[in-house]
C-alpha cells in the first residue's frame, strides 16, 4: 500500500476522496480491467438467473416475460407441498444422500488407511492409479457401463446369477434395486479419489509418534488404530461436515440416465423432479419454486456446516 | 518406516493381507472397464447371450467398424475437442487475470468481490432460471453458449487466488523496479510461479468439459453441435428403450450392446492417454483446493 492509500482513511472530505479515487483508478486501472470480465460473467450467468428466480412467486408466461408476469405469492409452494410426487422427491433426496453417506463415507478412509500400510512403492502407486481412474470418467459412461452390466439378457450380473441358478432380474426396472445400484456405482467411482484427502492427512502425521510406538513394540495394526486414525480424525470430521452440508447435492445427472417411470418411486429426487416438470413439461414457475426450495435448504445446510466446522477446528472451509 | 526383516510375524501377515485386499479392490475397480472392452470386441450374438465375462468371445471388430463409419460419431468427437479446448482456454482467460486482481491488496472492494464470487458456491438459482436466462441471451443451441456459460466457477477462482496470495511480495519487486505493468507482472512473475495451481484448474476444467453432458443435452438441439457424451447418451437411451425388442436390432456384425461398449472405449481412450500426465497434479490439486487454513 502506498502512502496516499493510507492517508485516505484519515481524510474525510468528499472532494479529496474523489481526487484520491481518480488517482487510484489512473494508477491501478489495469487490475480493474483484469477483474471486469470475471465480474461481468458472474453477473450475467449466475446473478441474473437469481433475479429470474422471482418466477417462483409468479404465474410465469413465456410471452409476458419474467417481469410482466403477475405475482401469485406462495401458490406454487402450496402446490408443491400438497403434491405427493414432490414430497416423494424430497424423501428420496434425503434417503439417497443418507445411504450414500452411511455406506460411502467410510470407504475412502479405510482405503487411505490401507494404502498407508503398503510398503512396496510401485505396487502402491499402481493401485492408486487404478482406483483414482473412475473419477475422471463421464457420468454417461458410468451409466452406459451400469446399463450394460445389469442388462437382463446380456449383462454380466445376470450371467453370474445364472451360474448359481437364479432367474435373470431386470434390475433397472426394479424400484427396490435402484438405490443399491446408484450408491454402489457412486462408491465405485469416487471412493478411490476421495481417499486422497485422507492420505494427505496421514502424510502430515508426526513421524516421531510412530518411532516411539515402534520402540514400545507396537504392531502395525495397533499403530494404524491408535496413531493414524486418531491423527486424521479432524480431517474426517471436517469432511463429514462438508458431506452433510452438501446433502441436497445428489448426483442427479446419473439418476436421469438410469431411472425410468418404473423406478421413480425410489429414484426421483428434487433435481430430477425439477428437470421433468420444468425442462421437459415446461412448468417453469412451479419447477423454479422447487429449485428455490432446494437452494434455500442447501444454503442453510452449507452455512450450518461451515459454522460448525469453524467452531470445531478453528478452520474455515473457505 | 523400518526394515522388512525387522517386522514381526504378525506385522508381515498384516501387511500381506492388506496388500491382497488393496489388490482386490483395484481389480474390482478395473473390472467394469475390462468387461466393457471385452463386450466391445465380442460378436453381437455372444454379447446378447451374456457370454462375455472377462475376455472377448468370437472376436470381431464389427462394432468398431459400425461406430467409426458413423459420421455423427466423428462429428461429436470433434465437437468434444472444440468444447474442451475452447472452454478451457476461455476459463483460463477469465479466471487467471480475475484471480490475480482479487489477490491484489490495493483492489477497492476486494472483500465485496470475493464475497460475490464465494456466494455462488453456497446459493445458486437452479436449473430453470439458468435455462430461461440462456434462452433470453439467445444462447440456446449455440456452441459459443456452451463454451462461455460454463467458463467460471467459484472454487477454481478461490483456489488460484489463494495460491497467488501465498506468493511472497519480494518476487514481484524486481519486476516492478523494471517498470513492469500489472499484465507483465502477472504473466512473467505470477503465472510461472503458479504452474501447479494453474495446472490443477486446467485439469479440473478439461475433465469437466470432456465429461460434461447435462447442459449440452438440454441446450443443444442441433445434432451437428452435440458433444460425444450426448451422442453416447442417445445410443444408450436407444439401448435401454429397445431392451425388449432389441432382438430385431441384432445385426450379424454388431448389437446395441457392442456398439455402446465400443463408443465407451473410444471415449475413454483420450482420458487414458492424458491420465499419466495429469496424475502428478492430483495430490497438489486436492491439497490446494482442500481445507483452507
Amino acid at each position: 500500500m502506498s502512502n496516499s492509500d493510507k492517508l485516505y482513511t484519515n481524510r474525510k472530505t468528499a472532494k479529496e476522496k474523489l481526487i484520491w479515487l481518480a488517482d487510484h483508478f489512473k494508477r491501478e486501472w489495469q487490475i480493474y480491467l483484469m477483474l471486469m470480465p470475471m465480474i461481468i460473467w458472474f453477473l450475467v450467468f449466475l446473478y441474473k438467473p437469481m433475479y429470474g428466480l422471482q418466477i417462483a412467486f409468479k404465474d410465469y408466461s413465456i410471452f409476458r416475460g419474467i417481469e410482466a408476469s403477475p405475482w401469485v405469492g406462495m401458490e406454487h409452494f402450496n402446490d408443491l407441498f400438497s403434491n405427493s410426487q414432490f414430497l416423494r422427491a424430497i424423501k428420496n433426496t434425503f434417503l439417497i444422500s443418507f445411504y450414500s453417506l452411511i455406506f460411502g463415507f467410510p470407504v475412502p478412509i479405510l482405503l487411505a488407511l490401507m494404502f498407508n500400510e503398503i510398503i512396496h512403492a510401485v505396487y502402491k502407486r499402481s493401485a492408486q492409479t487404478i482406483v483414482y481412474l473412475p473419477h475422471f470418467i463421464s457420468t454417461v459412461i458410468i451409466a452406459g457401463i451400469v446399463i450394460t452390466a445389469f442388462s437382463p439378457s446380456a449383462g454380466i450380473v445376470n450371467t453370474v446369477l445364472s451360474w448359481f441358478g437364479f432367474e435373470p432380474v431386470y434390475f433397472l426396472t426394479k424400484a427396490e434395486w435402484f438405490r443399491p445400484i446408484f450408491i454402489g456405482s457412486g462408491i465405485w467411482q469416487e471412493a478411490g479419489f476421495s481417499s486422497i484427502i485422507f492420505l494427505a492427512a496421514i502424510a502430515g502425521v508426526n513421524p516421531s509418534l510412530y518411532e516411539s510406538a515402534v520402540v514400545d513394540g507396537a504392531s502395525r495394526w495397533q499403530m494404524m488404530w491408535k496413531i493414524t486414525l486418531p491423527s486424521i480424525l479432524p480431517t474426517i470430521i471436517i469432511m463429514l461436515i462438508i458431506r452433510i452440508g452438501n446433502l441436497m447435492e445428489v448426483g442427479f445427472e446419473l439418476i436421469i440416465l438410469l431411472y425410468q417411470p418404473a423406478t421413480y418411486e425410489t429414484a426421483d429426487v428434487i433435481n430430477t423432479y425439477i428437470y421433468r416438470q420444468g425442462l421437459q413439461s415446461g412448468q417453469y414457475d412451479l419447477a423454479a419454486a422447487a429449485g428455490f426450495f432446494n437452494a434455500v435448504v442447501a444454503f442453510v445446510l452449507v452455512m450450518a456446516a461451515n459454522t460448525i466446522s469453524k467452531r470445531f477446528s478453528r478452520t474455515s472451509l473457505w | 518406516m523400518q526394515n522388512w526383516n525387522l517386522y514381526s510375524r504378525g506385522d508381515k501377515l498384516f501387511v500381506r493381507i492388506n496388500a491382497v485386499l488393496i489388490g482386490l479392490f483395484a481389480l474390482s475397480t478395473l473390472y467394469p472397464f475390462i468387461y466393457i472392452a471385452a463386450v466391445s470386441f465380442s460378436s453381437a450374438f455372444a454379447a446378447r447371450a451374456g457370454k462375455v465375462v472377462l475376455a472377448p468371445i468370437d472376436i470381431t471388430l464389427g462394432a468398431y467398424a459400425h461406430v467409426l463409419s458413423e459420421p455423427q460419431f466423428w462429428n461429436s468427437y470433434g465437437n468434444t475437442f472444440i468444447y474442451t479446448i475452447g472452454g478451457t482456454l476461455t476459463s483460463l482467460l477469465i479466471i487467471v487475470p480475475g484471480a490475480y486482481a482479487l489477490s491484489r491488496p490495493q483492489l477497492i472492494g476486494r472483500r465485496f468481490w470475493n464475497l460475490m464470487i464465494a456466494f455462488t458456491m453456497w446459493f445458486h438459482a437452479g436449473m430453470i432460471p439458468f435455462w430461461l436466462n440462456m434462452r433470453d441471451l439467445g444462447l440456446l443451441d449455440s456452441m459459443l453458449g456452451i463454451i462461455i456459460a460454463f467458463a467460471c466457477n467459484a472454487f477454481n477462482i478461490i483456489l488460484l487466488r489463494n495460491f497467488f496470495e501465498s506468493i511472497p511480495q519480494s518476487f514481484e519487486e524486481a519486476a516492478r523496479m523494471d517498470g513492469a505493468n500489472e499484465f507483465q507482472v502477472l504473466w512473467k512473475v505470477f503465472v510461472p510461479l503458479s504452474k501447479p495451481a494453474i495446472a490443477t484448474i486446467t485439469l479440473f476444467c478439461v475433465v469437466a468439459r470432456w465429461n460434461g453432458f447435462f447442459w449440452a443435452m438440454i441446450l443443444l438441439t442441433d445434432e451437428g453441435k452435440v458433444p460425444l457424451q450426448v451422442y453416447l447418451r442417445q445410443t444408450i437411451a436407444d439401448l435401454s428403450d429397445d431392451e425388449e425388442f432389441s432382438s430385431t436390432l441384432i445385426d450379424a456384425a454388431y448389437s446395441v450392446e457392442t456398439v455402446t461398449a465400443a463408443i465407451i472405449v473410444c471415449s475413454i481412450i483420450p482420458v487414458l492417454c492424458f491420465y499419466p500426465f495429469i496424475q502428478k497434479y492430483f495430490n497438489k490439486g486436492i491439497m490446494l483446493g482442500g481445507v483452507k487454513e
